[in-house]
């Protein structure tokens, strides 16, 4: 497996424009040519058909929700970042790009991240030429908030459904294009295999999930927006379906996966509350915009907070990183919390919560203007947990959220199979080991709007696939390898669910291989995963048939991947002997219990081939160099 | 709790479905309602019997996908909440709970508790867009947008998509759903241009997926998760008064 990033020389601010020039481009009457295969209609995956399609490419797209304006990017609350420097409070692009770079604990690829920072201002504009709602000063500006791991106010929001909002607007582009007939739309349909055919990925094979039908789709290029692997943990804040079959058999097939053990553990998600729970829900980062975040002094204090006296509290951010206090990194402020309820300080049942308090913000701004910027959350909050947080504080702890590792990709988003783009969450590339708030979205955006429609035009001008269809034997053979695995599964018709097994498999993720590792509990994880997965095929138990829907075979499906997948990440974490950003390795950390990384062996990114073995993979290094934001240790103090 | 449940089972669109009883035993008053669902399907698998099948995705209220209709009320009891945000603490300890697919000629039953919506998405193909393409647009800031604008196309564009108003409402109408739809937009600049073609393209195209006529029940209102007001209802109508009256 080769590594070549493909970054382009040059200053970092020329890089992406000379880059678009030195591109091959396909005129505009041979790319209807070209066909494009699109998996995933969330904000990566929906933007990338919806502008490969306006750019005149015949695009087929994927999903395997009932409509694509179900995709998970949809749950997004709090907002997308743009370097617009609206608020005349300092922002640039250099600013955005630094932020980033450093938010992510030194451990992303520079050229992306400035091209990131560089398009982002594009997106809002083509956001609100969409229509998509975002909120407004009474002059009709723009308005933003802050975020955590940023001084400056750059962030837009759309009360707390940003990523609601903006998942629209480009499902509205989608529609058109579905409408004009230039995108084909397959909804409830899962991808389950790549075919490759002479090197390159060239087709994907899908199953119906309403008539259990396999079926093929050929083109010159196959996208995977496909997301990240959060379900690995099972309670995540994750939508039930996520999954990770899409890049995990893209791996199979050749794809490099980069970083897996790089997971965001999201400092603001309300508490689980017992055994029945089948995902944990996130409250909006921006609520520590107004929100205090503390927990009692003494451990064990077991009474009712309105009843703990100020100078009994410990309002642990703010004491311990002064300048940015409560919007302290994601990172940070969730192995704070956890830190605080290991010392018995915890709140709520079972201990594992702090309280994120609004009495103080209520009491500056009034309960309108709290309600004004919160309310759909605090709503959100009070359904599931039956409590009032406009009079007691919300009980908050961290929980699975986001993963930073995902399939390798070049600087032109391409993976080490040749022909096969990856966007969104699903890649590897922006966020380093820690993702900065609001900046899913913008990556999403910016890789299907303004990146991925430029570079794939030169792999099909430099590449020229040669016309194919799915008759080839190449689809048959991988058809009929999806049908056997199929028939494997409910071959086995042993005794156990595939929930149970999701289950069992997420609990010993969360305790091993979640926000602390060891060593000690990364070779418990790595000898424990291979004896579940041959469990699961001894005994899962999937009823009902192959040729209609079935929800149970779906899962089973997917768990079985993540069987697979979840080896390679405890292997990841384990050689990755560093702690940086959300990987934080007990063994290394500074004496204020901060994540210490090691430069000098671990600047890079670590990508895995694929050997048939899970647990023994090819490790390959793409090394990290920083030219413009210096190596340091990050401070929020 | 304990609960008795009448679950609505449907092999595919062409089987009669009939309804089915099971009974459930110890659940926590803090259990979801989807979640409930699963323990009911993990005790039928137990049992050797085939799961549910329901759509869901998110579990937080955003996605749209879940539906059913509970005790004959489309996201059951809780005013403003999706059935994924509803939770057993608004039931009692005994109580027999009926649980339906949404029911609408639009809306074929795909197999149990799940159903066919897609026409939904038919109808904003016809129109439910700003026509620009990406690339080219002015700076953000270059055209204001009066805050209580902007809000009013945010309720409108709230709407999740989920279909309870067409479950609730006696004649099937999507006019809630098209009615935010085209409400979002009309209450932009950038909506403008292609308002009367809009509104024209979007009813005509509700009408032939086979939705019925709005009657003024407001029972969509009454259900809808997001708090849609029927107030787009009016402003829709009177903007498809002017499409009608005016041509394209």
């Amino acid at each position: 497996m080769q590594l070549d990033a493909k970054i382009p020389s040059g200053p970092i601010e020329q890089r992406w424009d000379d880059h678009r020039f030195e591109m091959k481009l396909v005129n505009p009457a041979n790319k209807r040519k070209h066909s494009v295969i699109v998996v995933g209609s969330g904000l990566a995956g929906g933007s990338a058909a919806a502008t490969l399609a306006e750019l005149g490419y015949r695009v087929h797209c994927f999903c395997f929700q009932d409509t694509p304006r179900r995709a998970h990017s949809i749950a997004a609350q709090g907002g997308i970042n743009a370097a617009k420097n609206y608020q005349n409070d300092g922002d640039s692009v250099y600013r955005l790009f630094y932020d980033t770079v450093k938010g992510g604990d030194f451990r992303s690829r520079e050229s992306n991240v400035y091209r990131l920072a560089q398009v982002s201002s594009a997106i809002i504009d083509q956001c609100v030429a969409q229509g998509v709602p975002f909120a407004r000063e009474y002059g009709g500006q723009l308005a933003n908030r802050s975020f955590g791991g940023a001084q400056v106010s750059r962030t837009f929001y759309a009360r707390g459904q940003t990523g609601q909002q903006l998942l629209l607007g480009c499902y509205a582009g989608l529609n058109r294009q579905i409408a004009l007939g230039n995108v084909k739309m397959y909804p409830r349909t899962e991808m389950l295999d790549v075919v490759v055919v002479d090197g390159a990925a060239r087709g994907i094979v899908v199953r119906d999930l309403v008539t259990g039908r396999i079926w093929s789709a050929a083109a010159d290029a196959v996208v995977l927006a496909t997301g990240g692997y959060s379900n690995v943990f099972y309670l995540s804040t994750n939508a039930k379906g996520c999954n990770v079959t899409a890049t995990w058999r893209a791996h199979r097939r050749g794809a490099g996966f980069a970083n897996p053990c790089y997971t965001q553990i999201h400092p603001t998600c309300i508490p689980q509350s017992g055994e029945h729970q089948s995902k944990l829900t996130l409250m909006s980062e921006s609520l520590r915009n107004d929100g205090r975040v503390w927990v009692p002094k003494e451990p064990g204090d077991k009474r009712a907070p309105g009843q703990i006296p100020e100078a009994e509290r410990d309002y642990y951010l703010e004491r311990k990183y002064p300048s940015f206090g409560n919007l302290a990194p994601r990172d940070i402020a969730s192995r704070s919390a956890k830190e605080a309820c290991d010392a018995g300080r915890g709140v709520g049942p079972g201990g594992r919560g702090v309280f994120l308090d609004f009495r103080d913000a209520i009491q500056r701004l009034g309960k309108d203007v709290i309600e004004m910027r919160y309310g759909n959350l605090f709503e959100m909050y009070q359904r599931i947990t039956d409590e009032d947080p406009y009079q007691v504080p919300m009980r908050i702890y961290p929980a699975p959220h986001y993963t930073m590792g995902g399939l390798w990709v070049d600087y032109n988003l391409m993976s080490t199979l040749p022909g096969l783009h990856v966007i969104g969450e699903a890649n590897f590339s922006d966020h380093g080991s820690n993702r900065l708030g609001a900046s899913a979205l913008m990556q999403g955006l910016a890789d299907g709007y303004f990146v991925l429609p430029y570079t794939i035009g030169h792999y099909f001008a430099t590449h020229k696939p040669k016309p194919l269809d799915t008759d080839h034997e190449e689809f048959k053979r991988v058809e009929r390898e999806v049908e056997e695995r199929i028939a494997r599964l409910i071959a086995v018709d042993g005794t156990r669910t595939p929930d149970s097994f999701h289950r069992e498999l997420g609990k010993l993720m969360w305790n091993d291989v979640g926000m602390a590792r060891s060593e000690k509990s990364l070779k418990h994880a790595l000898s424990r995963i291979p004896e579940l997965r041959e469990e699961f095929w001894k005994d899962v138990r999937v009823l009902g048939g192959r040729s209609e829907m079935n929800t149970a075979l779906e899962h089973a499906g997917r768990v079985a991947d993540l069987l697979e997948f979840a080896e390679t990440m405890a292997t990841d974490a384990l050689v990755r002997d560093e702690s940086c950003g959300g990987h934080f390795r007990e063994e290394h950390q500074t004496p204020d219990g901060e994540a210490k990384r090691d430069d000098e062996n671990y600047c890079h990114a670590t990508v895995w081939e694929y050997t048939g073995d899970p647990g023994k993979p090819n490790e390959h290094r793409e090394p990290l160099e920083f030219e413009y934001v210096h190596l340091q240790t990050r401070s929020y103090k | 709790m304990n609960l008795t449940l009448n679950v609505w089972r449907q092999k595919g669109p062409q089987d009669a479905g009939r309804m089915e009883t099971h009974y459930l035993k110890d659940i926590s008053p803090d259990t979801s309602f989807l979640e409930m669902l699963d323990l009911l399907n993990e005790q039928l698998m137990g049992e050797g019997k085939e799961a549910i099948a329901f759509d869901h995705d998110c579990r937080e209220g955003i996605c749209g996908m879940c539906s059913l209709v509970i005790n004959g009320v489309a996201h059951g009891p809780q005013r403003a909440t999706t059935t994924c945000q509803l939770h057993m603490r608004s039931f009692k300890d005994g109580d027999t709970i009926d649980i339906e697919p949404f029911r609408a000629r639009a809306f074929p039953v795909v197999k149990d508790l799940a159903v066919d919506r897609s026409s939904f998405d038919r109808v904003l193909q016809a129109g439910g867009y700003v026509s620009v393409n990406t690339g080219g647009a002015p700076d953000a800031n270059a055209v204001p947008i009066g805050k209580e604008e902007a809000d009013k196309a945010m309720d409108a564009a709230a709407c999740i998509g989920c279909g309870a108003c067409v479950a609730a409402c006696p004649n099937a109408s999507a006019m809630l759903f098209v009615s935010a739809k085209v409400g979002h937009l009309a209450h932009l600049p950038q909506g403008q241009p292609e308002r009367t073609r809009r509104v024209g393209a979007m009813v005509s195209a509700m009408d032939g997926e086979g939705f019925g006529n709005c009657r003024n029940y407001y029972e969509c209102e009454a259900v809808c998760p997001k708090d849609i007001s029927r107030d787009f209802i009016g402003e829709m109508n009177k903007d498809f008064r002017r499409a009608a009256l005016g041509g394209r």
